[in-house]
């Protein structure tokens, strides 16, 4: 494909979208599909043609826009009207209703925080084009930027704008982008590179990767094409968890599509540059996401990660030095090259540039998918965007990071989401899991949640791991069946201490991260169940009674 | 220049040392007779990094660096000996006794043991952690040799030997976490193994009385490592 | 590139695309984990027979073939239920009562222990840490299908039918 052929493509497919004065967009990411919304699409589909509206009316399924608790979501022409749990009855009263006044009783605020106050730069396709049409993806000015690339920069050029971009680690350790790209580019011991995609998204409660892959996957594609010029590097794989299928599927049509259209292979777009790219399916182990263990994995081995240094933009794949970076991280690179490195650099904090994707979970009004400049604060994320607690109950905690971050209570809520806030309060930014606590859950009982989850992950190579996190469980249960003495939160800190500091890879090192903070902010629930015997928050069998007087 | 011939200088514990650019810190430290303990690396095999005994620290770096993968920098400022670095590794032996079942009364290796050794080399008198008291079995099918799995440590040293010194691959781990275990082919019991050559070099290498010769009582096992770095070269010399 | 010229391990058609499979991938040895994948699709579980399989045609040894099959968990080694029940217990599912629909769904097949099969074959109660519907949590995977919001007496419910049909 040449230059004036994705342009003209890019024409055709404009003008073929004026020509619908309606559109009906049902999201079919997985989310509201769980709600049956493929089923609300189907009807869309079989009444529009029933009503001879086929050539009036363009009936799309897209992907996320957001808002997931209140799915199926149909957006009607544009975003001018927004529905909200769409079931099949309601699809005739829908097109009724086309061009007219909407449906009341369906409407959802497209107008409150939640749309409002979003920055969609990841997400800016999501929800608006149809994400198994890659027609539909070039419209909307994708493959531009691997154009301008390819035909006007020299690699070290993509990686200058990069580097100016301020872009960090999306995937949560938050570690220049650029400079990443510079040192796989300068790495050179013989062995072929890779630029691999991290889709694995472990950490549970999040769900941003998930959702790109699946609204918008030639965003994916293209950030690493991009990449793979930069770094000098024609192999790519994208390795994605097992048990997200519907990504892999949508995936699979979005690579099969770019290569028919010469958008991956050899000779991209008429130059030299050669990429292909593979799907890599991941079995359930979280330590995957740990780069050497993915490398393993990718490698078909037992998913163990191995000391470093070497880093694997150095000896990574199959000895080759290997990109290792996040869907969010390859998402935001197409704009950056189409806008400049200078234009992300403008959003942000001065050490923490552009936006980010949380997904908002857990005892919060409004759950789903939102995308914000870096900086915002927590208190506008949970109250405006998020809106608030429900059921009348009272914030306590929003736990960030995953099972390597940690709580942060109500007097940091005015804070501004940055790496380096969240790292001074105890917490990280992490993928993007932004998990919601009210008084209903007990700090201890999380911190203990978050240590079972490490213990039946760790991979077992390095002791500290191995056996610290089935100890720190085992401390942890002790005090939440209300057991334990002062010697043995004493012994649990020391283990906190020296699992982080000896493990050999990060899922050991972080492991402690959720005690270290519940102590830090909540060491009167510890005090309460270790010295009075009772559970404050209820939620422990030992009960809210203060039974140390018994 | 060839960078692996290349010599390089550093400090370790405060003395000056000279290296060869392809060498670890443990390489270097034991050359002069500096002393860093070591569990799961044995010479002749491929180091894992995986028992975190060698632990050292080094200056400018944010974390405490495994000396048996580590290779070394011109100017390195490494220290072995610090209180915390004591601190942890008893730490880690005291997780290791925790882990399994391991009662040197009655055991093979009782005074042959490298685990026993390092515990008496560190004053570790008594494990803090609560016992796991997992369900370990005993594997005594092979004709020659006998596999305890409450002495095994995961060190992996005998995955490492029968794949890269021996060739067969017998050996590998299954599960993931406190669950894992060494296995012999798809788990069977390994008398039946169709790939074990029944070499016996697992056995040698072993640390603990995991692996041990069958026939032997009490504090009989002994073991002999002479052989394996004798063969690597001699492999290496084939390549 | 290395060509197969093993035996099947019988006529079922199941091995065809599995040899398909691996074909694709050139029988290389880093395919094993989306052999095993296939494998488990096809049969529902990987046997003896299919790790032996495997491990031949991709000139793998047996206990690396074993080590990597156990080491993941999605990679089942026992026959499944007819029916199976997937509770997420990912950190939003927890904080919405997962360990909740756990228990009911634990009564209404009969005790059975987590990871399990009924004794009759009829269920399977697995539990998985996030299929990413976080947003609509508790959710839970009956027979393949993802349900959103999922209520402890509901799925009950669901689990009894399983039991009797």
């Amino acid at each position: 494909m040449t230059r004036e052929e994705l342009e003209k493509l890019a024409e055709t497919e404009h003008e073929s979208q004026k020509a619908f004065p309606h559109s009906i967009h049902v999201c079919v990411a997985a989310g509201c599909v769980s709600s049956q919304s493929d089923k609300v699409r189907a009807a869309f589909d079989k009444e529009v043609a029933e009503r001879g509206l086929k050539e009036k009316c363009k009936v799309r399924g897209v992907g996320c826009m957001g808002l997931c608790m209140a799915g199926p979501l149909v957006a009607v022409d544009g975003n001018t009207t927004m529905y909200q749990q769409v079931t099949v009855p309601d699809v005739g009263e829908v097109l009724d209703q086309l061009g007219k006044t909407p449906v009341k009783r369906l409407v959802c605020d497209s107008t409150t925080p939640f749309f409002a106050r979003q920055k969609r730069i990841v997400l800016e396709n999501s929800g608006l084009i149809d994400s198994e049409k890659i027609e539909e993806y070039i419209a909307a000015l994708g493959y531009k930027a691997l154009m301008e690339a390819l035909t006007s920069m020299r690699p070290e050029e993509v990686i200058k704008e990069v580097t100016i971009s301020g872009l960090r680690g999306r995937g949560g350790g938050g570690y220049p982008t650029g400079l990443k790209w510079s040192t796989v580019a300068k790495a050179h011991n013989g062995k072929q590179k890779y630029v691999i995609c991290n889709a694995d998204e472990g950490d549970p409660g999040a769900f941003m990767d998930r959702s790109v892959l699946e609204s918008d996957p030639h965003r994916v594609i293209e950030g690493m094409a991009i990449a793979g010029y930069a770094v000098g590097a024609p192999k790519g794989y994208i390795y994605v968890r097992a048990e997200y299928p519907l990504a892999v599927k949508r995936l699979q049509t979005a690579i099969r599509q770019a290569e028919r259209h010469g958008l991956l292979g050899n000779n991209i777009l008429g130059t030299p540059f050669n990429f292909s790219i593979d799907i890599r399916l991941g079995a359930g182990a979280f330590v995957c996401g740990e780069e050497t263990a993915l490398i393993a994995s990718v490698e078909g081995k037992r998913g163990q990660p191995r000391p470093r240094p070497p880093f694997p933009a150095e000896v990574g794949l199959w000895g080759g030095p290997t990109l290792i970076n996040n869907v969010e991280t390859f998402s935001s690179i197409a704009p950056i090259i189409r806008n400049g490195g200078a234009w992300y650099a403008g959003i942000g904090t001065a050490e923490s540039k552009g936006t980010k994707v949380f997904a908002l979970a857990g005892r919060v009004q409004n759950t789903g998918l939102i995308e914000v400049p870096m900086g915002i604060s927590l208190r506008e994320i949970i109250f405006d965007i998020g809106g608030g607690i429900p059921d009348g109950k009272k914030f306590k905690a929003v736990q960030t990071g995953g099972p390597s971050g940690g709580c942060i209570p109500e007097q940091f809520l005015d804070m501004p989401v940055d790496y380096e806030s969240l790292a001074k309060v105890g917490s990280i930014m992490g993928s993007g899991g932004m998990i919601v606590m009210d008084e209903t859950s007990c700090m201890v009982d999380v911190a203990k949640y978050f240590m079972e989850f490490c213990m039946t992950e760790s991979c077992g190579k390095c002791v500290p791991c191995r056996v610290g996190t089935v100890q720190m469980h085992g401390l942890l249960e002790k005090i939440t069946n209300g057991t334990a003495n002062n010697s043995d939160l004493a012994m649990l800190e020391d283990l906190c201490d020296m699992v982080r500091n000896t493990s050999l890879c990060g899922l050991g090192m972080t492991a402690p991260n959720p005690v270290l903070s519940t102590l830090r902010y909540f060491k009167d629930e510890y005090i309460a169940h270790i010295n009075d015997k009772c559970c404050p928050a209820g939620v422990c069998k030992i009960g809210k009674e203060n039974l140390s007087h018994a | 220049m060839n960078p692996s011939g290349q010599i390089k200088t550093l400090k370790i514990n405060g003395r000056e040392m000279s290296a060869t650019g392809d060498q670890t810190i443990l390489d270097v430290a034991r050359e002069n007779g500096v002393e860093i303990p070591t569990l799961c690396h044995l010479d002749g095999l491929n180091p894992i990094g995986s028992c975190r005994l060698c632990l050292v620290e080094i200056k400018g770096a944010r974390r405490l660096l495994p000396a048996c993968t580590t290779g070394i920098t011109e100017g390195m400022e490494i220290a072995t000996e610090t209180e915390t670095l004591s601190k942890y590794r008893k730490m880690v032996l005291e997780m290791l006794f925790s882990e399994r079942n391991h009662v040197c009364a009655v055991c093979v290796s009782n005074g042959n043991c490298d685990l026993q050794q390092l515990a008496a080399d560190h004053d570790v008198t008594h494990v803090q952690f609560p016992y796991l008291y997992p369900h370990a079995t005993v594997d005594a099918s092979h004709d020659w040799f006998a596999m305890d799995h409450n002495r095994c440590i995961l060190c992996q040293r005998c995955v490492r030997v029968c794949d890269e010194i021996e060739g067969a691959h017998t050996w590998d781990v299954s599960g993931r976490g406190v669950e894992s275990r060494v296995i012999t082919d798809l788990n069977q019991p390994w008398g039946d193994s169709d790939s074990c050559t029944s070499c016996g070099k697992c056995v040698q290498v072993c640390p603990t009385g995991a692996l041990s010769n069958k026939g032997k009582s009490v504090s009989e096992m002994s073991k002999r490592r002479e052989f394996l770095p004798y063969l690597a070269q001699r492999r290496k010399d084939h390549q | 590139m290395k060509i197969s010229k093993l035996p099947l391990p019988s006529q079922d058609k199941r091995w065809k695309i599995i040899d398909a499979r691996m074909r694709k991938y050139g029988y290389q040895s880093d395919a094993l984990i989306e052999v095993l994948h296939v494998v488990q699709e096809s049969f529902g579980y990987l046997d003896e027979t299919s790790m032996k399989f495997t491990a031949a045609a991709l000139h793998l040894p047996l206990s690396k073939v074993y080590g990597v099959a156990t080491f993941y968990s999605f990679f089942n080694l026992k026959p499944q239920g007819e029916h199976t029940c997937v509770i997420c217990t990912g950190t939003a599912c927890y904080i919405k009562g997962a360990p909740l629909i756990l228990e009911a769904v634990q009564k209404a097949a009969g005790g059975v222990k987590v990871g399990n099969t009924t004794p009759d074959g009829k269920v399977s109660v697995v539990t998985a840490r996030c299929f990413g519907s976080c947003g609509l949590a508790p959710a839970i995977v009956l027979d393949g299908e993802v349900k959103a919001k999922a209520d402890p007496a509901e799925t009950a419910e669901i689990i009894k039918t399983w039991m009797t049909k």
